[in-house]
């Protein structure tokens, strides 16, 4: 049977599929895009992009070390950050990583701050000082989710933390599967690291994370940064995983008064207002 | 001195880190970058061990490799007590062989499905490694299931761990990673349950403590 065709919003936006030096690598890989097999060739400078059945061949982009495609018809370019432009700042894809959760719940992960301490424990939160302070989150004008003011105790922030820092974190919701955070930088605390999340629907219960860092530090940053990204994500996983249902409840009474914080429960209602039913459960 | 090359998301990997955790001996990382960089194939590793697979300790100048040698390298040299790897009872010690194997079988079942659904390895056909990997927890349930019926713990019929249970204990905890339920092999979990409580013990990502 032929796989659904999710909402306009994400079938005719581009998605992540690959990290180009694993396509390099390879020569081809196969992967999964809404519940459709397609292949990624090396054909440097660029790649090819097609449905694993040979039947038609798909839009093909390179941005941040990673490879797109668009299923539909895109409405819009890949997703472009002033600060990759910055001339001090790495620009590092830092690993893709298979989750069998709905990338909802990988997003919704992502916005959760209170997790922290008893995930990451010792990296990015203390068991002895769980609380969440009260933070900001709005919809902003351009129509996406910003959470700000938000502080947090970590005693390894990043890799190149060398003890607890009080740290500014600033979360941003910019496409249904796009997010990213701006956190305190552990040697230049007035200037901040960004984290992205790019999550590659494989189906609407599996997707796959593909993470990118542009931070500002000395040493060996590729390495560092992605050792500490899988690091994280090996913690997380665990966790997403036993998530159920695997897809996410945009019943917002479902499961609140436990899990979701409020950014959390801004993010399943704008998911509502723009439509998004592919890998949620609608009330 | 020992010098471990390692990678924090190896199963195989971990083997050594818990052992050397166990046995209180210090050791120093050799970082091998497996994923994405694949730096296990590069020359300078395969210089090292032609095999290019993890881990692989350097100790005191001797290169060991394969995760099941690198246990009884280091439980035979660092264990005074020689309680992880008994060798003056020849039934015993075959019993290790045994689940030694067995540890080693996992790696293109359990393990495989993992680095297929966790890692994008595509080229993984995903559906028999985990039936594969069914067909091996049933047997170890099985097994344990007896053994705990004997008034026996562990893998082997003594009354503390081994490195059996040492080696099979990450591929089979991390098994639900590739989507390998564990869900009904309860005699399997609480095998695990009773690893995580070995004192010294230390978990890996994707691993929750005791
Ligand atoms: N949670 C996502 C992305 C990993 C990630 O970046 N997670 C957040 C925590 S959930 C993070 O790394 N934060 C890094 C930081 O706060 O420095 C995943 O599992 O793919
Ligand atoms: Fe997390």
């Amino acid at each position: 049977m032929e796989a659904p065709i999710p909402e306009a919003i994400l079938w005719d936006d581009w998605h992540a599929v690959a990290e180009l030096e694993t396509v390099r690598q390879w020569d081809q890989i196969t992967t999964t895009l809404f519940g459709r097999d397609l292949t990624v060739t090396d054909a440097a400078p660029g790649v090819r992009i097609a449905y694993a059945d040979g039947s038609k061949t798909l839009p093909a982009s390179i941005k941040y070390g990673l490879v797109w495609t668009c299923l539909g018809t895109p409405q819009r370019d890949v997703i472009d950050f002033p600060e990759s432009a910055e001339p001090d700042r790495y620009v590092i894809s830092t690993g893709s990583f298979g989750i069998r959760v709905s990338g909802l719940r990988l997003v919704e992960n992502f916005l959760d701050i209170a997790h922290f301490p008893y995930v990451h424990t010792g990296y990015l939160g203390v068991e002895s000082s769980p609380q969440v302070l009260p933070y900001t989150v709005r919809v902003t004008d351009e129509d996406e989710i910003l959470v700000t003011d938000c502080r947090f105790l970590q005693p390894q922030s990043s890799p190149v933390s060398t003890g607890s820092l009080d740290v500014g974190y600033l979360f941003h919701v910019l496409r249904p599967y796009t997010v990213l955070l701006k956190k305190t930088n552990a040697v230049e605390p007035d200037r901040s690291d960004t984290i992205v999340l790019f999550v590659q629907p494989v189906d609407e219960e599996r997707c796959v994370g593909h993470t990118l860092v542009m931070s500002l530090h000395a040493g060996d940053p590729d390495e560092a940064c992605r050792w500490f990204q899988r690091l994280i994500i090996g913690q997380d996983r665990r966790i997403l995983e036993n998530q159920r249902p695997r897809r996410l409840p945009l019943d917002l009474k479902s499961e609140l008064p436990v899990r979701a914080d409020l950014a959390s429960i801004t993010y399943r209602r704008w998911l509502l207002d723009h439509g998004v039913r592919y890998g949620a459960i609608a009330p | 001195m020992i010098e471990l090359y390692d990678y924090e998301l190896s199963s195989d990997a971990y083997k050594a880190r818990l052992l050397l955790a166990l046995l209180g001996v210090a050791w120093t990382q050799r970082y091998v970058e497996y994923y994405p960089r694949r730096q296990h194939r590069a020359p300078e590793f395969l210089a090292l061990s032609p095999r290019g697979e993890l881990p692989v300790i350097v100790d005191d100048g001797t290169i060991v490799d394969d995760a099941q040698n690198v246990l009884v390298h280091l439980a035979s040299r660092h264990d005074p007590t020689g309680r992880w790897y008994p060798q003056n009872d020849a039934g015993l010690t075959s019993q290790v062989s045994t689940w030694l194997a067995f540890a080693a079988a996992l790696t293109p079942t359990a393990s495989a499905a993992r680095l297929h659904d966790g890692l994008l390895y595509h080229h993984i056909d995903v559906d028999e490694a985990r039936r594969g990997a069914h067909e091996q927890l049933a047997v170890l349930d099985e097994h344990l299931w007896f053994n705990e019926d004997a008034g026996w713990s562990w893998l082997c019929t003594v009354d503390q761990p081994t490195i059996a249970d040492i080696a099979c204990f990450p591929d089979v905890i991390l098994a639900e990673e590739g989507g390998i339920e564990l869900r009904t092999y309860p005699a399997i979990r609480r095998w695990t349950d009773r690893v995580k409580a070995i004192p010294g013990f230390i978990a890996m990502p994707g691993i929750f403590p005791a």
